[in-house]
């Protein structure tokens, strides 16, 4: 890892209450991040047991520019997704990447399941295995809150802990890192909750000398000024992510009221610049990062009808997914309505994205007739209505009915069980994305290795390509795939995909060799292949079946950036990447 | 910088970005590590309260240098000191001293990290969190 020093993983046994440190020279090759998580997760996964099985593994990784370079500053996990049965990839920034680095630690694996609520304290000389029996049932604040006054390290520690929907192992709980950033997808919390693990508080203080300061100083310098001082990062600073939503809206992109539509007149209420002119409170950054993305907003609620002049106030990071998922999906057409939303999931330690879809799907199910407002969902639901989703997102994680239970279970395992899946907005089981762009955006969900829009930015692709003449399928797939093994490249480093056009290959491999790791581009890329090689195979020692992969029908029904989908050409689409994923995995 | 010394003025504006930490680490103490920085920036209780920033506040005729036996730290006339790592015996002395206790001493490797007010920290803030000034009763 840094300066060419063997991988540190820490394994804790959480039935034994045991730790091994192991200095692994074979992970080099491996780089770190998503690569060596990889691994580690192979190492240790029962690929054909449930996600919860108390042998399964959770995986933490950070790279070996982690802190040490400016907006470096993820962390991946990675285990058994409960939401997919197979690859559950997550990232999230603030102090945890930072917190692992100076902690001295590449990798830390869990396994095994606690005997009772636990929460570990982990510093550069111990691991500390403590009872969380007061800290269960509470939520993600007040457990925070608690964490950090039991904790040491103030400013150099990370606190990552699970909400109630952890706890109730709902399949898409989340695992929140440090109040405003999360490990979002794929159910992470969820796992954690079944490991009976309520949190993981970080705190590293470790002085790593500097060994090339001269070369380092100058590679560093560069590269700050060329986040801080030209215009390739300030979207994500100025509006931040919620930026996208008035443009998406006005290509027809932007998924409203269950993907019925791809645009609605009310989303200016709901953009970036209406939600920073009316709420924005504050930004903040990663540690390490001078760009400062996330965006506070204020959420002034009052107390009731009874309390005429008494409000509280509460602060909301607010995101273009968010926005999206709790906002334009469920048909909203202003911010308080969905900052109540963002505070419940967050509260509840729920992804927001695969909670809004789910509820947004549960929203057109009982219109449809397949679910009752009396029998299934103890309350009746309707696009724009704020109180039966805020009783809704709180009936998944207390599972009243049977009904909440498959919901629990994602929104595809529900379809499946109460019908509605031609109009579940899910692609290889996980809820989607923000985005309604055509073609590379679905294929792109639907095969990526963890169905993120991340993986592969199909919904970019597919906004390039409008512009320019017709690409063919072949262009298409073959762009989706380069795109994500160069974003597993990036993701071993693991830099924040914001800063991409920054951290091009040749810059990477210069930041590289001034902390003394010789990597080459062509070697960055043989590894960005490696690794998507890697993570397809090991998808499909879970159980997937790229074949089996199906694309609702709602995604073609309703119309991208203002074209009508055709069922052939993705038919066609969907073939072409199963033969290229075929050929991939038998390699 | 001579004749001023450090001032966070503008900590309403602070993003948390950790820059000014990692820029005084890098470059004055050779670690890549944010705790061996003579500026700290904290919550004030999480994230969600307000920051804060721990940093010398240019004592004139400065306490820490009074009581440093081995004159490795030497007050400068505008406030503050200059260290000499050099000459430093590792006593820890000046750390306990600190009227507003900021200087960290690192007990790995017996030494204080402490400010110079050499404005490096000022030079990587991409907010305007932090300037070099004149002391008001210099």
């Amino acid at each position: 890892m840094l300066d060419g020093r063997p991988v540190r993983v820490l394994l804790i046994e959480l039935d034994k209450k045991r730790t091994v440190l192991e200095e692994r020279e074979d992970l080099k090759s491996w780089l770190g991040g998503v690569g060596i998580a990889t691994c580690l997760l192979k190492e240790h996964l029962l690929p054909g047991e449930d996600a919860f099985h108390p042998g399964q593994p959770v995986v933490l990784a950070i790279g070996p520019m982690s802190t040490v370079y400016p907006v470096v500053t993820k962390a991946v996990a990675m285990f058994k997704s409960p939401l997919t049965g197979e690859l559950g990839e997550s990232y999230a920034g603030l102090r945890l990447a930072m917190s692992m680095r100076f902690a001295g630690y590449d990798a830390i694996v869990l396994k095994g399941q606690s005997a009772a609520p636990a929460y570990l304290t982990i510093t550069p000389q111990q691991v500390q295995f403590n009872d969380a029996r007061g800290l269960w049932g509470l939520s993600t604040e007040e457990s925070g809150r608690i964490l950090r006054q039991l904790s040491p390290g103030s400013g150099h520690r990370s606190t990552l802990r699970i909400g109630r929907a952890g706890e109730k192992q709902v399949a898409f709980a989340c695992a929140v890192v440090d109040t405003f950033r999360h490990f979002g997808r794929l159910g992470l919390g969820a796992v954690l909750g079944s490991k009976k693990i309520k949190a993981l508080v970080i705190h590293g203080d470790l002085n790593i000398p500097i060994t090339n300061p001269t070369l380092y100083n100058q590679v560093y310098e560069k590269i700050y000024k060329q986040l801080v001082e030209t215009e390739i990062m300030q979207k994500y600073h100025g509006l931040g992510t919620t930026g996208n939503v008035e443009p998406l809206n006005a290509l027809g992109a932007l998924p409203v009221r269950n993907l019925q539509a791809s645009s609605y007149p009310e989303a200016v209420n709901l953009s970036g610049e209406t939600l920073a002119r009316e709420t924005l409170i504050r930004k903040i950054a990663c540690s390490g990062c001078p760009i400062g993305c996330i965006h506070i907003g204020l959420f002034r609620r009052r107390f009731g009808l009874d309390h005429e002049h008494e409000y509280e106030s509460l602060s909301v990071s607010y995101d273009h997914e968010l926005v999206y998922a709790l906002g334009t999906m469920l048909g909203f057409t202003g911010h308080r309505q969905v900052y109540a939303l963002i505070e419940k999931v967050e509260q509840l330690g729920l992804d927001a994205i695969s909670a809004g879809v789910a509820l947004a799907w549960a929203t057109e199910a009982q219109q449809w007739g397949l679910l009752s407002p009396e029998r299934e969902l103890l309350v009746s639901l309707a696009f724009g209505q704020v109180d039966p989703y805020l009783t809704a997102l709180d009936y998944i994680v207390s599972q009243p009915t049977e009904f909440y239970q498959a919901l629990s279970r994602g929104t595809w395992a529900v379809a499946k069980q109460y019908g509605g899946t031609e109009f579940a907005c899910v692609l290889g089981k996980n809820e989607v994305a923000g985005y309604h762009t055509g073609y590379a955006n679905i294929i792109g969900q639907a095969f990526g290795a963890r169905h993120s829009h991340l993986d592969n930015a199909g919904y970019a692709i597919d906004q390039e390509l409008v512009s320019k003449s017709p690409a063919t399928p072949e262009e298409i797939i073959s762009r989706i795939i380069r795109e994500e093994e160069e974003r597993n490249a990036l993701n071993s480093l693991i830099i924040c995909l914001f800063a991409r056009k920054v951290y091009q290959l040749p810059l990477v491999s210069e930041a590289l060799s001034a902390l003394g790791l010789s990597w080459t581009t062509e070697d960055l890329s043989a590894l960005g292949q490696k690794i998507y090689r890697e993570k397809m195979a090991l998808k499909k020692s879970m159980g997937f079946q790229p074949e089996q992969v199906l694309i609702p029908a709602r995604f073609l029904e309703t119309t991208a950036i203002k074209q009508q989908l055709s069922p052939e050409k993705m038919e066609q689409l969907r073939r072409l990447m199963v033969e290229k994923l075929s050929a991939i995995t038998l390699a | 910088m001579p004749g001023k010394i450090l001032q966070a003025h503008g900590m309403n504006r602070c993003i948390g970005c950790y820059s000014c930490m990692l820029a005084c680490a890098r470059v004055v103490n050779k670690s890549y590590s944010p705790r061996y920085s003579a500026i700290q920036i904290r919550t004030r209780g999480g994230l969600q309260s307000k920051l804060t920033a721990d940093i010398c506040r240019g004592c004139l005729d400065a306490p820490c240098a009074a009581a440093c036996p081995a004159d490795a730290l030497l007050p400068r006339p505008e406030g503050g000191v200059r260290f000499s790592r050099k000459k430093c015996a590792g006593c820890g002395d000046c750390a306990q001293k600190c009227v507003v206790q900021v200087i960290y001493f690192d007990e790995r490797n017996c030494r204080p990290v402490v400010c110079i007010q050499c404005g490096t920290c000022v030079r990587f803030c991409p907010h305007d969190v932090l300037s070099m000034e004149v002391r008001s009763n210099a």
